[in-house]
């Protein structure tokens, strides 16, 4: 492992327990999806994208189309220097600017568009990234979705829209664990074979292991397509990763671990013990 | 530019739109396959580099112009008002509005005059929709001078727009200054004041005319902002009338009718009366055809001032 993929790996660590902890003391959030998304969102924030404006280049912008992962995300902001650590004591409480789903409104210099209602964060992202090309900047558009997500319409007129206006400044993650919240999204609505079919559409689509920091680099590494086809990147992913009894288990989409859960995830985290780090409220609901 | 002869208003759009790109270089314009429903080839002809064709896909446009709004862009979206409003709703309310996105959303077919088309294509609950909606501005023009002006002043202000347009010919009202927000007085009488926007201007100024002649003196306000509406006008009015009649080519659920309700109900209560489509669908038919059956022409807003005054 490179140097930058050491620090993706300890930063996805670090994401995982706040993800826990966050979302464990206030007693609500979405962790199955959080914990799936850690490394691919500890690349991005560890090198792999321009979190910051550089030398007057602008940043690279994120868009979380699946907002309710966005524990996550925060995490990842607070780890980057963007926003301050102790603001995840306040996540999903009256106030905060860490609302439940990202809030344009709350928090204008890192939410590129609130997220929410499923799929129009990729469709917003075309339009961020269609306005850069405008002003010619080189910034790049990173857009992650769920599996589940792309079962929305808006998702495949997006779809259509990027390759259409030649947006090669567009990447997409499709966060795959084949799991939403009432089953498994081939006995829901099957979207399967899901890299052919985005292929169909236009997009360069590449598949990767979504855990695997190489792999994820070596994406993010690609120059971009020379013909202006947006990436696709199908990150096949698994629910709750990094904590055994969460993983795989659909239920932990949107159920919180109530304290004594939190424990042991933290402990399977190498923080033992930290859970009283932020303010212990709720449960599980 | 000025008109005199009976215009579509979405012709005005067109023009001032195309006057808007060569005056702001961050005016952008998006539409879903209907560029020339609502004259939006003129500004795509004109340039090009600064028109995006969306296809058959409303709330990906909406979308696309909110993302175009965040790097400092003036998009104006444009479609059908019941395509906007109810099709792509979602994404008016969390892309746009909740983002606080600086988009206008120009839409045509507002109303029930869309010619032929019938009730899927006529925009009936459109400003309800868009007026629910936290922080969106609704404007709607009487004529083709103050689309003009409106055009020009909602690529000024900052902040989400919703534009309804009619499709038909519609005549001229007058020639005055546009500001948003800001009622305007076309006629004043002390009897009864009838409050209108859009389309329903006209009829109410011919209305007015007819009253006249029965010795009922009319006040007519122009209403083409229903929202922030212009409440400080709208209770002077009706304090001085002591009688309001509300007149729009929209539903009489939701609509200025009812924006008009909760102000005076609040502030100051007087009799009211509205002309609007009844809770009910459209259908095809010519236009002239369609406003008499739903109750949209001058004799109906003269029957609900001589039923408010009765009520007085």
């Amino acid at each position: 492992m490179g140097q930058n993929e050491n620090g993706a790996a300890a930063m996805a660590t670090q994401i995982r327990r706040d993800v826990i902890r966050m979302i464990s003391s206030v007693g609500s959030g979405h962790p199955g999806g959080a914990l799936g998304a850690a490394d691919i969102l500890a690349a991005l924030y560890s090198g792999g994208m321009r979190v910051k404006d550089a030398n007057g280049k602008g940043r690279d912008r994120l868009v979380l189309s699946n907002g309710h992962i966005c524990a996550a995300w925060y995490s990842a902001l607070s780890l980057s220097g963007c926003i301050d650590r102790t603001e995840l004591n306040g996540f999903r409480r009256l106030g905060s600017r860490l609302q439940g789903h990202p809030s344009r409104k709350h928090m204008k210099e890192w939410v590129e568009t609130s997220t929410g209602p499923l799929g129009q964060g990729a469709s917003v992202a075309h339009g961020i990234a269609l306005g850069l090309r405008m002003n010619g900047s080189d910034a790049k558009v990173f857009t992650l979705v769920g599996d589940g997500e792309m079962q929305e319409g808006i998702v495949w007129e997006a779809l259509m829209t990027a390759p259409q206006y030649k947006l090669g400044n567009v990447v997409l993650f499709v966060l795959w664990n084949g799991l939403q919240i009432d089953g498994t999204v081939e006995n829901i609505k099957n979207l399967e074979p899901i890299a052919d079919r985005l292929r169909a559409f236009g997009w360069d689509t590449i598949e990767i292991d979504g855990h695997d920091q190489k792999a994820i680099k070596s994406v993010l590494d690609r120059p971009r397509n020379a013909t202006g086809k947006p990436t696709a990147v199908v990150a096949r992913t698994i629910m709750s990763k990094g904590v055994s009894f969460m993983e795989n288990d659909r239920k932990w989409h949107g159920t919180c671990p109530n304290k004594e859960q939190a424990e042991k995830a933290l402990s399977e985290l190498g923080a033992a013990g930290s859970f009283t780090d932020y303010p212990a409220v709720g449960g599980s609901k | 530019m000025k008109f005199d002869a009976p215009t579509p208003i979405r012709d005005a759009f067109g023009k001032a739109l195309v006057e808007l790109g060569a005056s702001n270089p961050n005016v952008v314009a998006l539409t879903a396959d209907l560029a020339d429903a609502i004259k939006v080839q003129w500004f795509a002809d004109k340039y090009p580099d600064r028109f995006f064709q969306m296809g058959i896909a409303e709330s990906d446009m909406i979308c696309v112009a909110a993302g175009l709004a965040m790097t400092g862009k003036i998009p104006f979206a444009t479609t059908f008002a019941t395509f906007a409003a109810g099709l792509a709703n979602m994404a008016v309310k969390i892309a746009v509005a909740y983002n606080e996105a600086n988009v206008k959303i120009a839409t045509s077919h507002g109303g029930v005059c869309v010619g032929a088309d019938g009730a899927t294509h006529q925009g009936i609950d459109d400003i309800a929709l868009m007026r629910a909606i936290p922080g969106m501005t609704v404007v709607v023009p009487c004529d083709a001078n103050e689309a003009y002006k409106a055009t020009l002043a909602i690529a000024e202000y900052v902040g989400p727009v919703y534009f309804r347009l009619g499709r038909i010919p519609t005549p001229i009202v007058d020639d005055a200054p546009f500001t948003i927000g800001k009622a305007r007085i076309v006629r004043e009488g002390k009897d009864v004041a009838i409050i209108a926007c859009g389309s329903m201007v006209a009829t109410a100024m011919e209305a007015a005319v007819a009253l006249e002649v029965k010795k009922i003196k009319t006040t007519v306000v122009n209403m083409h902002t229903v929202k922030p509406l212009d409440v400080k006008t709208l209770v002077d009015v009706a304090g001085r009338c002591g009688a309001v009649v509300v007149a729009e080519e929209h539903s009489i659920i939701g609509g200025l009718g009812s924006a008009v309700a909760e102000a005076l109900a609040a502030n100051k209560p007087v009799p009211i009366e509205f002309v609007g489509i009844r809770d009910v669908f459209g259908e095809s038919g010519e236009p002239a055809e369609i406003l008499k059956k739903y109750g949209l022409c001058a004799s109906d807003i003269e029957a609900a001032a001589e039923k408010v005054l009765k009520r007085k």
